[in-house]
């Protein structure tokens, strides 16, 4: 399947000159994103995956700022920007939702004035017809009685329907791509299910393209077409979700797959890393997952390059995980 | 693995009342009807644990699985109903047995940084109460903080640090050795690995699963995840609004869950080897619990539900051995 390109990354990186030393929270990303897609970027904390988030939106505060790379929107070259020029983009042509959906929503004001003053920042439409999309959006992510909910703070709402509100104030303008940073991860499992669910319909629907940014492999299994996992600032693997979450490459997403409990291994030991990730100011020189990693020799000491192993799959190893071994469950 | 409980739950709930405040009393007095308002966090719950088991406790934010988790562990008395400890009564104890009791439940938090004292040290974090205690000697007790440090997977050389000066995963650990240094029978992991990383709560859990074999611990698991639940409990109870919903052991829960809540939430399970999957969520959202729905609190959004459901709670009957569930379709 051949998907129209939206968002092009290529070499992007955003360091933090703190007191401390360069802290390179995101060195070197590359991916892209087709339009309807849905690509899971994975990793924990500490990882970049949020920053990645942060510097597609032009967020990044000093002491962080994009270094060198560039990030393509329909063509259109993003990276260095004056802030004038990222305004009028951000919320239009790409928007973003938060983990804690009071990021977004403004506590003192109720919910149809925030959303027309959205709507109205980059179009000008009368406050009826902007009233009225807004409306339209509400009920498009599954809220009941959209017309009196406009008129609730959000402190009327629930954690669920607050993060619905945040994604209805994303998709007014219809963007062509939303960045979603762990938008589920504070929520129960049946209201995430919903979410999910409302999303799923939403990238079918409409052609959004979204980057799903999560610590959590199973939901991305559920949702995305392709993921990439991130580990201290790099991409170490990316492709298709089957073919990574059947057979990763990378000893990392590997350990990180035999480390979710799953019944198959019920009541055995779950395969542990070794370790914790490495600080972003002190990276070794060469391969970061070196020092926790079972398959590490002399040749990790360079830093290997993200390499392309099967069609459409890459993985930053010098000793990757290939067909044979890759079924090798429990350690 | 005798078959009396180790610990057991007969009947308990615990409410928290908020109380009127004075401007609420003279509205009543000038004739206005202004009530207090009660939340039932756990209504009526029997549950026995015996000893070597691990019971998984489930349900969503707001069930009433922390309360009844606090209650276990004798942070809260319970409003009504019994805690027995080897098959005494914790209320009526002697002041010396009831400690004696309450030293052998210890809890395990979710945060360990606000569980945590941010000015002790960690040789003071995990030495104070066995010595206060008379556990141990104060000679004894360097050695055998370093002891319960190497139990948990921790340089003994770091006692002198405080508590911020590690990670999330090595601060759990910490209070897993504050745990486990007065020498408990029995564990409440509440949401224990809840706020760490993937490849760090494969790491505890595998902590969890050793010190049950070589200490022959009992734990009460409480947890959101039900993944992490199926792969560490021998029987799951999973709560809904503050009541039990079902009890089962857990291989056969997994495989066919009675109660349509029990089957809801397994199905909105994300796991890692489903992809691709067609969300199909149940409807509506949890209800307050200061105003349950009458009858089965789970009426509003199940899908098989009956006029019988809104106007009679379902009891907790056995549905074969060993297994329970509260739910009217069972009754044919």
């Amino acid at each position: 399947m051949i998907r129209e390109t939206v968002l092009e990354v290529s070499d992007l990186k955003t360091h933090f000159f703190t007191k401390a030393g360069v802290a390179k929270a995101v060195d070197g990303v590359s991916f892209s994103l087709g339009r309807g897609e849905v690509l899971g970027l994975v990793g924990e904390s500490g990882s970049g995956k949020t920053v990645t988030g942060f510097s597609l939106m032009g967020l990044v505060d000093p002491p962080g700022r994009i270094v060198s790379g560039s990030i393509r929107l329909g063509g259109e070259e993003l990276v260095g920007r004056p802030e004038e020029a990222w305004r009028t983009l951000r919320g239009r042509r790409i928007a973003m939702i938060f983990q804690d959906p009071m990021m977004t929503l403004n506590p003192v004001l109720r919910i149809d004035t925030q959303m027309i003053e959205a709507i109205r920042a980059h179009e000008d439409i009368s406050r009826e017809a902007a009233r009225e999309r807004a409306r339209e959006a509400l009920a498009r992510v599954g809220i009941p009685s959209p017309d009196e909910r406009l008129a609730a703070y959000p402190h009327q709402f629930s954690g669920g329907m607050r993060q619905r509100v945040a994604i209805a104030i994303a998709l007014l303008n219809e963007p062509e791509v939303i960045v979603a940073d762990e938008p589920t991860t504070a929520l129960d499992v049946t209201i995430q299910a919903q979410i999910l669910y409302e999303v799923q319909k939403l990238c079918a629907d409409t052609g959004l393209a979204m980057i799903w940014i999560t610590h959590d492999l199973a939901v991305v299994g559920g949702l995305a077409d392709r993921v990439a996992v991130m580990y201290a600032g790099r991409i170490v693997e990316q492709g298709p979700v089957d073919a990574v979450l059947d057979a990763p490459f990378h000893p990392y997403t590997h350990g990180l797959i035999g480390s979710v409990p799953s019944h198959n291994r019920r009541g055995h030991r779950l395969t542990q890393i070794p370790g914790m990730a490495p600080s972003l100011l002190h990276l070794p020189p060469g391969c970061s997952f070196a020092a926790r990693c079972p398959r590490a020799d002399a040749a990790c000491n360079e830093m290997p390059a993200l390499t392309e192993l099967s069609p459409g799959r890459g993985a930053r190893c010098h000793h990757p995980h290939l067909a044979e071994t890759a079924t090798g469950g429990a350690a | 693995m005798s078959d009396a409980p180790l610990l057991a739950l007969e009947d308990v709930s615990k409410r928290f009342v908020r109380r009127l405040d004075a401007a609420e009393k003279i509205v009543n007095l000038l004739g206005g009807n202004r009530r207090e308002e009660v939340v039932h966090a756990v209504d009526s719950v029997s549950l026995g644990i015996r000893e070597g088991e691990v019971v998984g406790l489930v349900g969503e934010s707001g069930c009433g699985k922390s309360t009844l988790g606090r209650v276990v562990a004798g942070v809260h008395a319970p409003s009504a109903g019994k805690v027995l400890w080897r098959g005494r009564d914790v209320a009526t104890m002697s002041g010396a047995e009831r400690r004696d009791a309450t030293l052998k439940i210890q809890m395990i938090f979710q945060d360990p940084m606000s569980s945590l004292n941010p000015r002790m040290r960690v040789r003071d974090i995990v030495g104070e109460a066995p010595r206060v205690h008379g556990l141990v000697s104060g000679e004894e007790v360097s050695d055998y903080v370093d002891a319960m440090l190497l139990r948990v997977g921790l340089d003994p050389a770091i006692k002198s640090r405080y508590p911020h000066q590690f990670s999330g995963g090595q601060r759990q650990r910490i209070g897993i050795a504050r745990a486990l240094a007065v020498r408990p029978d029995f564990l409440v992991c509440d949401e224990s690995i809840a706020a760490l990383d993937v490849s760090i709560q494969a790491q505890v859990l595998n902590l969890f699963m050793d010190l049950r074999e070589d200490l022959g611990l009992t734990y009460l698991f409480i947890s959101h995840d039900l993944g992490v639940v199926e792969h560490l409990a021998d029987r799951v109870v999973i709560m809904y609004l503050g009541r039990v919903v079902e009890s089962a052991p857990a291989a056969e829960l997994f495989a066919d869950p009675n109660h349509p809540y029990a089957r809801a939430l397994l199905d909105e399970v994300p796991r890692i080897d489903t992809r691709k999957r067609i969300f199909q969520p149940v409807k509506g959202e949890i209800p307050s619990p200061l105003t349950p729905p009458t009858g089965c609190h789970f009426h509003p959004r199940c899908p098989h539900a009956k006029p019988r459901c809104s106007a009679e709670a379902p009891a907790l009957r056995e549905i074969a051995p060993g297994r329970l569930s509260a739910c009217h379709m069972n009754d044919g």
